[in-house]
C-alpha cells in the first residue's frame, strides 16, 4: 500500500465513523429536547424517561465524536501538511467557528446531563436546545470548510500561492449553502428515521407497548420531514456540482460522452476502459432535466476531460446509486409516516415492517453521499488547485498508523453500540 | 502587532488547558495512584469532579490546533509533519481517555468492567500529559524547526522523525509537565473534598510531595537544555525578564506549598495556578518571536491581515457567548460538593 493511499485510507476511515457519531450527536438532542418538553407539557412520565435515554445517548455520542473530532482536526496536519500550510489560512475561519459552537454545546451539555435536580426546569429545557442548536451549527461550518475544498473561492492565485485572503468570502463559496443543508437534513433524517425504526421493531413483538409509541412518534418528528425534503436539497446539490463540478456530475452519473439530452442512468457499472457505463436502466433527457431542469440541455461527459483528471468513475457512480435509491426509498416511508401522523390513527403493521427496514438506510445513505463528495473531488484535495498526492505528508510508513487508528476505531464502534443498545435501548419494561 | 495578538490568544488558550485540562489529565494520574483506605472514595472525587467539565476543558486544545492551522499555517504543517509520532501517540492517549471515561460512567453493567475502563482511563490520564510536554519540548528546541526547513534532505528516518523528540531533554520536559499537572490536580481535590477530611488529607499529602518533585523535574529540564536546546536555556536564564519570573515563580510555588501545610487550600490553588502561568509565560518569552525555532517567528509564519484579523473578530464574539456560559457551567457545580458519585444516570 502506497503512503498516499494509506495517508487517504486513514482520512476515510475517521470520517466514516465520526460522520456517525457527529450526526447521532447531532439529531438526538433534537428528541431529546421535544421528549423533555412533551413530559413538562403533559406530565407523563414516560417523556422524562425517553428525555433522559436519549440525553444519555447525546452523551455517549458526544464524548465518542469528540475524541474522534479532535483526532480529525490532527489528521489535516498529521496527512496532509502541505494542504494546510496552503490553505489554513483561508479554510481555518469555518473551523475556529465550528471550535466555537463545539465549546458552547459541551458546557450545555454539562449543564443539562448534570444539572436536572440543580437548576429550575425552564432553564434546563433552554441548555438541551442550546446543545441541539450547538451541535448542528458545529456540522455546518465543518460541512463548510469541504464545500470550499470542492468550489474553492476567496482568494487570488500568484506564483501558486493564495493571496488576496477573504476567508468570509471563502465561507460563501458555491457549494456552502447546498452541501451544509443537504448534510444538515442527512443529520435529522437518518438518526430520526434510525430511532423510530427499531422502536417501529420493538412495537411490532410488542404492539400495546406506549413507551415504544410515544418514542417512535416523537422521532418521526424529527426524521421524516427531514428525509421527505431531502431529495429537493439533493436536486439543490446536483445542480450546484453540475455548475461547479463537471467531472464530478459525469462520473456520479456515469456519464462518458457530452450529449444533449443526456439521459439519467439508474444503476449500472461503468467500464471505464469501454468508455460506457453498462447494464443501467436510461430515461432519455433525465440527467439534463436533474442537472438544468431542461431536457435538451447538454451535459458534459468525462471524455471531454483528460484521464488524469477522473475520480475513480466506478466508486463515485456505484455510490451516488446507492445513496439516491436509498434516500429515495426512506424518503418514501418516511411520506408514507407522516400520513399515519397525520391521519392520527395507530400505525398500522405494515407501516412498522417498513420503518423497522428503514432503520439503517438513513446511515447507508450518509456513507454512500460523503464517498460521493470526497472520492468524486479526487485527484483534487482542493478542486483544481491542489492535487491530493502533492498534500501528503513526507512521513514515511504511513500503513502504520492507518491501520493503528482502524483497530482504534473498529474497537470505539464495537463498545459505542453495545453501550447504546444498553443504555437507550435496553431494559425498557 | 496582530500576530503578535494572536500569539498571545494561543497563549492563554495554552494557559487555560494546562489550568483546566491539565488537572483533569492530574485527576487521571490520581485515580492510577489511587491508594490506602479511601482508595474508592479518592476515584469517586475525581470522577465527580471532572465529570461535568472535562469536555469543555478539552476543548482549548482544540482552539490551539485550529489557531496554529489558521494563523501560523507553515508553523503547524512543520510540528504535525516532524511530530508525526508522538502527536499519534497522543492521540491515541486522548481518544482511550476520553472514551475510557465516558465508558465507565455509561457501562453500569459489571463492576470488572468498569475497572478496566478505569485503568484505561488512568493509564491514558498519564501519557497524555507525557506526550503534551514531549511535544513542547521538541518545539522549544530546535529540531523541528531544523528537520521541516528540507524535509527530504534528512539524513534518514531516524534523524527527521525521531530524534527531534525523543531525547533527554523533551524526555525531562515530559516529565515535569506529568508532575505538573498531578501537582495541580492534587491541590484542586483538596478544595473539592473539603466536605470529608481524611480524603482532604490524602490529596494534600499528594499535593505537597508533587509539588516538592516538581521543581527536581524543572531543574533536571534546565540542565538537558544546555546542550539540546540551548536558545531557549540562555533566555531562561539571561533575558531581561528572567530574574522576575523566577522570583515569582519561587513565590508562588513556596506559597503553594506552605498553604497546602497550613490548610489555605483554596490559597494554595490560586498559588499553584499562579505556578503554572509563570511557567508557561515564561517559557513563551524565552521562545518569543520564535514558534518554531530556529527557522519560523509568528511574523514569518503568520496568515494574511485579513484572516488574523477574522479570526481576532471571531474570538471576540465567542468570547461574549462562551465566558458567561462556563461562568454558569462552573457556577452550577460548584454550589454543591456532595459526597456521592454522581454520574447522570
Amino acid at each position: 500500500m502506497s503512503d498516499l493511499l494509506a495517508a487517504r485510507s486513514q482520512m476515510a476511515i475517521s470520517l466514516a465513523f465520526h460522520i456517525i457519531f457527529a450526526i447521532v450527536g447531532i439529531g438526538m438532542p433534537a428528541l431529546m429536547v421535544i421528549a423533555e418538553r412533551q413530559w413538562q407539557r403533559t406530565g407523563e412520565s414516560v417523556y422524562l424517561d425517553l428525555a433522559k435515554r436519549w440525553a444519555k445517548g447525546t452523551a455517549i455520542m458526544f464524548a465518542v465524536g469528540a475524541v474522534s473530532g479532535t483526532v480529525l482536526s490532527f489528521e489535516l496536519g498529521l496527512l496532509w501538511p502541505r494542504f494546510m500550510q496552503y490553505a489554513g489560512s483561508i479554510i481555518g475561519m469555518p473551523f475556529s467557528l465550528e471550535g466555537f459552537a463545539f465549546f458552547t454545546e459541551a458546557i450545555f451539555l454539562g449543564v443539562y446531563l448534570y444539572g436536572w435536580n440543580r437548576i429550575g426546569p425552564k432553564m434546563h429545557l433552554t441548555a438541551g436546545v442550546l446543545v441541539a442548536i450547538s451541535g448542528a451549527l458545529s456540522a455546518i461550518f465543518v460541512v463548510d470548510a469541504n464545500a470550499w475544498m470542492n468550489t474553492p473561492t476567496g482568494f487570488r492565485l500568484e506564483h501558486g500561492q493564495m493571496v488576496d485572503v477573504h476567508p468570509f468570502v471563502a465561507m460563501a463559496n458555491p457549494a456552502a449553502l447546498a452541501e451544509t443543508l443537504h448534510m444538515t437534513l442527512a443529520a435529522y433524517a437518518s438518526l430520526g428515521m434510525a430511532v423510530a425504526g427499531l422502536h417501529a421493531f420493538l412495537l411490532l413483538r410488542q404492539p400495546a407497548d406506549g413507551f415504544h409509541k410515544r418514542a417512535l412518534t416523537v422521532a418521526l418528528m424529527i426524521g421524516a420531514p427531514a428525509a421527505v425534503l431531502q431529495p429537493i436539497s439533493g436536486d439543490i446539490a446536483g445542480r450546484v456540482v453540475a455548475d461547479t463540478q463537471p467531472v464530478k456530475l459525469a462520473a456520479m452519473e456515469g456519464e462518458f460522452r457530452t450529449q444533449a439530452r443526456a439521459p439519467l442512468r439508474i444503476g449500472g457499472i461503468p467500464d471505464v476502459r469501454a468508455h460506457e457505463t453498462r447494464w443501467d436502466v436510461e430515461i432519455p433527457g433525465g440527467l439534463s432535466f436533474m442537472a438544468y431542469h431542461d431536457v435538451n440541455a447538454t451535459v458534459e461527459g468525462l471524455d471531454d476531460f483528460p484521464e488524469n483528471r477522473w475520480p475513480p468513475v466506478v466508486i463515485v457512480h456505484v455510490a451516488f446509486q446507492v445513496m439516491v435509491g436509498l434516500g429515495t426509498l426512506l424518503a418514501g416511508i418516511g411520506l408514507w409516516a407522516m400520513w399515519g401522523l397525520v391521519r392520527g390513527r395507530d400505525f398500522g403493521r405494515r407501516l412498522l415492517v417498513a420503518l423497522s427496514v428503514g432503520a439503517p438506510l438513513g446511515f447507508i445513505c450518509v456513507e454512500a453521499g460523503w464517498t460521493v463528495t470526497e472520492v468524486g473531488r479526487q485527484p483534487w484535495i482542493v478542486a483544481g488547485i491542489l492535487r491530493t498526492a502533492d498534500a501528503v505528508t513526507p512521513m514515511p510508513g504511513l500503513i502504520v498508523p492507518f491501520l493503528t487508528f482502524t483497530v482504534l476505531y473498529l474497537f470505539l464502534g464495537v463498545i459505542v453500540t453495545w453501550l447504546m443498545y444498553n443504555q437507550v435501548l435496553h431494559t425498557v419494561d | 502587532m496582530l500576530q503578535t495578538i494572536v500569539a498571545a490568544i494561543a497563549g492563554v488558550a495554552l494557559t487555560a488547558y494546562v489550568l483546566f485540562g491539565g488537572a483533569d489529565y492530574g485527576g487521571g494520574v490520581w485515580d492510577l495512584l489511587a491508594a490506602g483506605p479511601r482508595r474508592e472514595k479518592q476515584r469517586a472525587l475525581i470522577a465527580h469532579t471532572i465529570g461535568p467539565i472535562w469536555e469543555a476543558n478539552h476543548v482549548w486544545l482544540i482552539l490551539i490546533v485550529v489557531l496554529l492551522f489558521t494563523c501560523f499555517p507553515p508553523a503547524f504543517a512543520a510540528i504535525m509533519t516532524v511530530l508525526h509520532i508522538p502527536i499519534t501517540l497522543l492521540l491515541i492517549g486522548i481518544v482511550l481517555r476520553g472514551s475510557a471515561f465516558t465508558f465507565r460512567a455509561y457501562d453500569a453493567t459489571h463492576s470488572a468492567v468498569q475497572e478496566r475502563w478505569g485503568m484505561i482511563f488512568a493509564i491514558a490520564s498519564v501519557l497524555a500529559p507525557l506526550l503534551l510536554g514531549v511535544i513542547v519540548g521538541a518545539i522549544a528546541s530546535d529540531g523541528v524547526g531544523t528537520v521541516y526547513a528540507n524535509p527530504y534532505q534528512a539524513p534518514g528516518f531516524v534523524q527527521a522523525f525521531i530524534t527531534p523528540w525523543l531525547n533527554a531533554f523533551t524526555l525531562a520536559v515530559g516529565v515535569m509537565t506529568l508532575v505538573l499537572v498531578a501537582f495541580l490536580a492534587a491541590t484542586y481535590l483538596t478544595v473539592e473534598a473539603a466536605h470529608d477530611t481524611e480524603l482532604q488529607n490524602d490529596f494534600r499529602r499528594r499535593a505537597i510531595e508533587a509539588g516538592l518533585v516538581l521543581p527536581v523535574t524543572a531543574y533536571a529540564a534546565l540542565l538537558a537544555a544546555e546542550p539540546l536546546a540551548p536558545r531557549v536555556q540562555h533566555m531562561l536564564l539571561h533575558s531581561s525578564l528572567a530574574g522576575p519570573i523566577h522570583i515569582a515563580a519561587l513565590i508562588a510555588g513556596l506559597g503553594a506549598i506552605v498553604a497546602l501545610w497550613t490548610r489555605r487550600f483554596r490559597l494554595a490553588r490560586v498559588a499553584a495556578g499562579a505556578l503554572v502561568v509563570l511557567i508557561i509565560w515564561g517559557w513563551l518569552f524565552a521562545q518569543f518571536p520564535f514558534l518554531v525555532p530556529p527557522t519560523l517567528t509568528i511574523f514569518d509564519a503568520a496568515s494574511p491581515p485579513a484572516t488574523l484579523r477574522a479570526f481576532v473578530g471571531a474570538i471576540a464574539v465567542g468570547a461574549i457567548v462562551l465566558i458567561p456560559s462556563l461562568w454558569y457551567l462552573y457556577g452550577v457545580f460548584r454550589r454543591s460538593h456532595q459526597p456521592e458519585p454522581e454520574t447522570p444516570h
